[in-house]
């Protein structure tokens, strides 16, 4: 059977992949932000994961206003990088794993989470800037890779306590696939954050370490937060944090924390990275 | 219609249905110039490319003018804005400094320090 055997949550900021494509990882300003992420490197070489369920949000690359999918699973065969304005990163196509996905989105919509299904897909910097910071930059991803986009721009975004029960709907449907597979889900976004109006610029380093603890220790809590929290506290956009707790659903109810990083700023958000294990058995 | 309680956030807006509605065509000139065909012909003229799309005149001269907040208050939703921001070559700080009305290097000095404080931006009422 196949078995989530670890969550990781990490912020996806686009400018993290311009600094890196660009060669600039080294920089002062980057360089904290990449080391941040080094031990992950060495802890998922060893896991080697055969499958990632990479929950992200879509920025207005293969969704518009035209159709808002809350939730949509990727069941391509492939997704290749998009061009969000500045042209495609470079980096390589994204492998999905059919089987699986499609096994998830018929388990998801008969436990009654009612995805949109998405044959067509590319993917934008909220899925690749996650792979290459745990990654880095390799000649293919190590692993396939199940993208699952929520809409957290059109306001209103799944609440926490939906995307924490989808947490748990999605183990139920990784449970229920036969085959041997070692699964990571990595939830991404955030943290606090706000890119718009005069209160461009917010961060929120108590709530995001708040958020972070809560994450290893009372998830519960945290899946009652109301969604006006999230943009009073963290920024009218750290509400993509919601979909760190579809992560979190998909994990055992006590975890251990192997690993946590956060740094403010890369470009308007705070960097937050949380490595959180299921102890097994 | 906007949440009464989400109106007390300062300098922020919320873009829910009332948003969107008002913004669509503004949003959708917007994601036009994620193909790089349109941005070339959007840059060679911005006037005619703009004829494409029902804006109203406001939302018109707030593209031409990049006038980042009035677009915003027009219905622009920032990812959108962002591919505006894009084409001119400019990142999406660009964008948050210009509505935050800071030069971008006063915005990038603002984040390098810890960014905008949230104590007394919380609500409206102080």
């Amino acid at each position: 059977m196949a078995r989530i055997s670890a969550g990781v949550g990490t912020s996806h900021v686009p400018a993290i992949g311009v600094a890196l494509d660009l060669g600039k990882s080294e920089e002062p300003y980057w360089q904290p932000i990449f080391a941040g992420y080094e031990p992950t490197k060495v802890w998922i070489a060893r896991e080697k994961p055969d499958v990632i369920i990479l929950v992200y949000n879509d920025h207005a690359s293969s969704f518009s206003l035209e159709i808002i999918p809350t939730f949509a699973i990727g069941c391509a065969a492939e997704f290749a990088s998009a061009d969000e304005g500045w042209g495609p990163r470079a980096v390589p196509a994204v492998v999905g794993h059919q089987e699986l996905a499609w096994h998830m989105a018929q388990s998801l919509i008969l436990d009654e989470f009612d995805m949109t299904i998405v044959n067509k897909m590319d993917v934008d910097h909220g899925l690749t800037v996650p792979l290459s910071l745990i990654f880095g930059q390799v000649e293919s991803w190590p692993c396939r890779v199940i993208p699952l986009a929520v809409n957290v721009i059109q306001y209103p975004p799944p609440t926490g306590h939906r995307c924490y029960n989808l947490g748990k709907a999605i183990r139920r449907a990784i449970e229920s696939f036969e085959e041997e597979l070692n699964v990571l889900i990595l939830g991404t976004g955030g943290l606090s954050h706000q890119l718009q109006g005069t209160r461009a610029g917010l961060i929120n380093p108590d709530w995001d370490k708040a958020f972070l603890d809560g994450l290893t220790r009372d998830p519960d809590g945290l899946a009652r937060i109301p969604p006006i929290d999230y943009v009073r506290e963290a920024g009218s956009e750290g509400i993509e944090m919601v979909m760190w707790l579809i992560m979190r659903g998909a994990l055992d109810a006590k975890v251990d924390e192997l690993y946590r990083f956060y740094h403010v700023p890369a470009s308007s958000t705070a960097v937050g990275h949380i490595v959180l294990a299921n102890r097994g058995g | 219609m906007t949440e009464s309680p989400f109106r007390d956030i300062p300098g922020t807006t919320l873009f829910d249905g009332r948003m969107s509605r008002l913004g669509y065509h503004l949003n959708m000139f917007c994601m036009s110039l994620i193909k790089a065909e349109n941005r070339t012909m959007f840059k060679a003229d911005e006037s005619r490319y703009l004829d494409r799309f029902s804006l109203t005149a406001d939302q018109r001269r707030a593209v031409l003018e990049r006038r980042w907040n009035n677009m915003l208050d027009l219905g622009g939703n920032v990812y959108y804005l962002a591919k505006l921001a894009a084409a001119d070559g400019l990142p999406v700080a660009h964008l948050s400094a210009g509505m935050a009305g800071l030069s971008p290097e006063d915005y990038a000095h603002m984040m390098v320090g810890g960014g905008r404080r949230i104590d007394g931006n919380r609500s409206k009422r102080g």
